[in-house]
């Protein structure tokens, strides 16, 4: 065991909790990105600073009621700004699963290395700290720069739910990703 | 298209006032071989009047994500089994199905199936769903073959899902688009 070995610091982004005062101007911000429906739970919505607030105190709620959610932000290390939001869902602790889930919030952020670098935390986070057995990401199978991220670090498809998304007029798949412990042991 | 919605081969879907469903459900969870098949949760003996609770709280809600029935024999109107739309996402038109037939001497006689057949229609011709998903684990053969029987496929396996017994086990993902129960529908 390495304790020197920070949980919450990558490269490029460094994870956080919440902070209520200055985090929901930004994330009421990227509600008016409809790409980001699917971290906002299925419909796009633009939401104010004050409906973001109390979103965000009903996570910290529902994390300290329920135990089988863990919300992170995912800020800068540069210059510590909210970049992101990520979660690690639905954690079945009797089984060793959980559900995993990141965003990236403005466009201008994306495709940087941000998320790529969350979710290393994030997987170390699941496997060594949560000691889950296996995670599942649940992506639009439209949503392809997040399914080549996952890959890269070991998720392989295991289901496809055909036509179990509705947006834009049409009928869309999605995916069911899932990465084993011992595939990301592997990996190390 | 059939005069009666809720009225099978078998079985009729119907609904029970809380204290009759609670008592059913404490009942069955008894029998662990059930809850396995039916549930990842670890199996739990809850008593009749927590189902009770946890019922009446879905008789407030106006436009629900879970419907759910108790199943009836057509013969002696006998209470056997539940089935639920759980978590029902209207904007995507997708929901989730549950079902379970507490009652051992009903299994693998095509009660359940009879049951699931009514709840899809009620799904595609009521709700006017686009799909219905369910989730169910490897080991559970005849749940297997009686969904296959009503028109779901195979869309995947989800590994190594279940712990019991020291043995870990996958969980199908199966499922069954409207165009595809219509074309069951009318043969």
């Amino acid at each position: 065991m390495d304790n020197t070995n920070s949980l919450y610091e990558g490269r490029l982004v460094r994870l956080g909790p919440l902070d209520h005062e200055k985090d929901p101007p930004v994330v009421a911000r990227w509600t008016h990105d409809p790409l980001l429906r699917s971290v906002q739970g299925g419909v796009a919505r633009p939401l104010s600073s004050e409906a973001v607030r109390r979103q965000l105190e009903r996570v910290e709620k529902q994390m300290e009621e329920t135990k089988n959610l863990f919300h992170f932000t995912m800020r800068a290390r540069d210059d510590n700004r909210l970049v992101g939001l990520a979660r690690i869902f639905w954690i079945d602790f009797h089984n060793g699963t959980g559900v995993l889930n990141l965003g990236v919030g403005d466009a201008s952020d994306r495709r940087r290395g941000y998320g790529s670098d969350a979710l290393n935390l994030l997987l170390r986070f699941a496997f060594d700290e949560l000691n889950l057995h296996r995670l599942s990401v649940w992506p639009g199978a439209d949503n392809l720069p997040f399914i080549h991220m996952v890959e890269k670090v070991g998720f392989e498809e295991e289901a496809r739910r055909r036509e179990a998304s509705f947006h834009d007029g049409s009928y869309w798949d999605v995916l069911h990703l899932g990465l084993l412990r011992s595939k990301w042991e592997k990996k190390l | 298209m059939s005069s009666s919605l809720f009225e099978g081969q078998l079985v009729r879907l119907s609904s029970d006032d809380p204290q009759v469903m609670a008592e059913a459900f404490a009942r069955w969870n008894q029998n662990s071989e059930y809850f396995r098949l039916l549930d990842s949760d670890p199996a739990h003996l809850w008593s009749a009047n927590k189902f009770k609770e946890w019922l009446e709280k879905d008789l407030d809600s106006a436009l629900p994500n879970n419907l759910a029935f108790s199943i009836q024999t057509v013969d002696n109107d006998k209470l056997i089994g539940f089935v639920a739309f759980d978590g029902i996402n209207w904007t995507d038109r997708d929901s989730y199905v549950a079902i379970g037939i507490g009652e051992p001497d009903f299994w693998g006689k095509g009660f359940g199936s009879d049951a699931m057949r009514l709840m899809l229609r009620y799904g595609f011709s009521e709700l006017n769903l686009h799909r219905v998903s369910l989730n169910v684990y490897a080991y559970n053969l005849r749940g297997i073959r009686s969904y296959e029987k009503c028109g779901f496929k195979h869309e995947g396996v989800i590994r190594e899902f279940v712990l019991r017994d020291g043995q870990r086990s996958d969980m199908l993902q199966m499922g069954i688009l409207r165009s595809e129960w219509d074309k069951l529908d009318q043969k």
